[in-house]
């Protein structure tokens, strides 16, 4: 029992072929088999949020699925939104405010941030704080991440106001 | 820690999945959304030899109107329920729920059918479901069934189901123009499993009750209906007075339990409360 299985999923849009166990999870694949260490591990039972990653653009926990289930899908990791440069602007944010200390949770912050700027609507600092529910940072205090968020939203509609004008 | 090692295969069709289990002897495991097993996994509480995972079955997928009910396919996700305009305007009570339920991620995996199939006393959707009177369709290798809430939820963790049988879909009453209902919890922060939560489905007709459903969540072994409470206020108008005599018709009938943070008596207070604020907002909100 118990063999390898093969799967073929995208992980930051490149097409990976592997063979994994069936008890690997997400996170460990990620960071062990294809050394994406971006994704962090602290938990591994879904309540610290640090192992954070998009699933067919919608953030879930690494930790919280298998390998094999990812079968077919489409990953995308810190090291995949920081490279194709979809949160540049969310990033600076954090860095100008100190919104991380040792970092740890940065990537899983990054990811529910990217999920709560991708709905388009511009969220209030309790809806951050709602979203960001289920991520545990040991360091901030969140006020200076909430901060980051809310003023990446805001920066964002104003740009696209002014390209409409 | 890290799971046990197991075996793994994603069925294509429901009938499939079924006789996997079988063959395996029982020794295998449905998987979902993976949100409460894949835990359970990893702290070893669980370790089938098998997972079936039936998360992609087009069977068990979607929303939509069958019949005087809203069906919920079983691998309904929670962030589908929460966006869906047919919930919020068949099933409000879902759609008002459905924030409560864990955060933004686990949402976005975390399935409406695995949800009732654990039947976590503290989760909101069995709750709903047996505020809602939902009618619950299960398939085993003999056919298919349909089992009522009120008779789906017997123990801690513990369902109708039998080993082997999956839920299929959940059918939901339609909301009608007397429909109003609420829904609330108290949690120590936002995400976390309720101290206390509470869904009202009722009917109203010229401000009096013609039919009331609550139900509690996190006070028992079951998510938990209050009859003395709902026929302590069918018939009448929901007056200051009327919600007094309920919230002290609810301090005897419910017998909640305690737990190392929450003694009995502050869960029982703390249900009285919430019944008086959800009664109090009830006419106004469909
Ligand atoms: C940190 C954290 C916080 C959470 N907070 C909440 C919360 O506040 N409220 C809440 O309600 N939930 C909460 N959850 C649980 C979450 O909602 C789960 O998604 C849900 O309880 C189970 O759904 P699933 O699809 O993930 O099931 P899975 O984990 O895949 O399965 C759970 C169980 O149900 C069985 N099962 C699944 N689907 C079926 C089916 N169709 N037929 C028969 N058996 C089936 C499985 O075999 C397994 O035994 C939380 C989870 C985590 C990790
Ligand atoms: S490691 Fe996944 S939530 Fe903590
Ligand atoms: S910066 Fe250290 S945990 Fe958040």
């Amino acid at each position: 029992m118990s063999g390898k299985v093969a799967i073929s999923l995208a992980v930051n849009g490149e097409t990976i072929e592997a063979l994994v166990a069936p008890r690997t999870t997400l996170a460990d694949f990620l960071r062990q088999d294809i050394q994406l260490t971006g994704t962090h591990t602290g938990c591994e039972m879904g309540v610290c949020g640090a192992c954070l990653v998009l699933l067919d653009d919608r953030p879930v926990h690494a930790c919280l699925m298998f390998a094999v289930q990812a079968d077919g899908c489409a990953v995308e990791t810190i090291e995949g939104l920081t490279h194709r440069r979809a949160i540049d602007d969310l990033q600076k944010e954090f860095h100008e405010r100190n919104a991380l200390q040792c970092g740890f949770c940065t990537p899983g912050m990054l990811v529910s941030a990217y999920g709560i700027l991708a709905s388009g609507d511009e969220p209030d600092r309790d809806g951050i704080r709602d979203a960001l529910s289920g991520n545990y940072c040991r360091c901030t205090g969140y006020e200076s991440i909430v901060d980051a968020i809310e003023t990446t939203a805001r920066q964002r509609r104003q740009h696209m106001e002014e390209e409409k004008a | 820690m890290k799971a046990r090692a197991f075996d793994y295969m994603r069925p294509k069709c429901v009938q499939e999945a079924l006789e996997a289990f079988v063959s395996a002897d029982g020794d295998a495991s449905y998987i979902a959304g993976g949100q409460s097993l894949v835990p359970a996994l990893a702290l070893r509480l669980q370790a089938p030899g098998l997972l079936i995972d039936i998360a992609r079955l087009d069977e068990l997928r979607g929303l939509s109107l069958a019949g005087g009910h809203l069906r919920i396919g079983a691998t309904t996700r929670h962030c589908e329920i929460l966006g869906s305009n047919l919930v919020r305007e068949h099933a409000p009570l879902l759609a008002k729920a459905a924030p409560f339920v864990a955060h933004p991620a686990i949402r976005n995996k975390g399935t409406f059918g695995g949800s009732l199939a654990l039947a976590d006393p503290a989760s909101e959707f069995p709750a709903m479901a047996l505020a809602l009177d939902a009618i619950i369709e299960i398939a085993s290798v003999e056919g298919s069934r349909r089992v009522g809430a009120g008779d789906f939820f017997i123990d801690l963790y513990e369902t109708a189901l039998q080993p082997g049988e999956i839920v299929t879909a959940v059918y939901v009453p339609l909301a009608t123009a007397k429909t109003r209902t609420a829904f609330d919890e108290l949690a120590r922060r936002r995400g976390d499993y309720a101290i206390v939560g509470a869904g009202i489905d009722a009917q109203m007709q010229g401000g009096f009750v013609e039919r009331m459903r609550i139900a509690f969540l996190s006070v028992g072994s079951t998510p938990v209906r209050v009859r003395a409470v709902e026929a302590a206020l069918t018939g009448r108008q929901l007056t200051p007075e009327a919600i007094r005599q309920a919230q002290d018709v609810l301090g005897t009938e419910l017998d909640p339990v305690g737990d190392e943070h929450t003694p009995p008596e502050m869960r029982r207070h703390l249900a009285r409360v919430l019944l008086g604020r959800l009664l109090g907002r009830l006419e106004a909100s469909r």
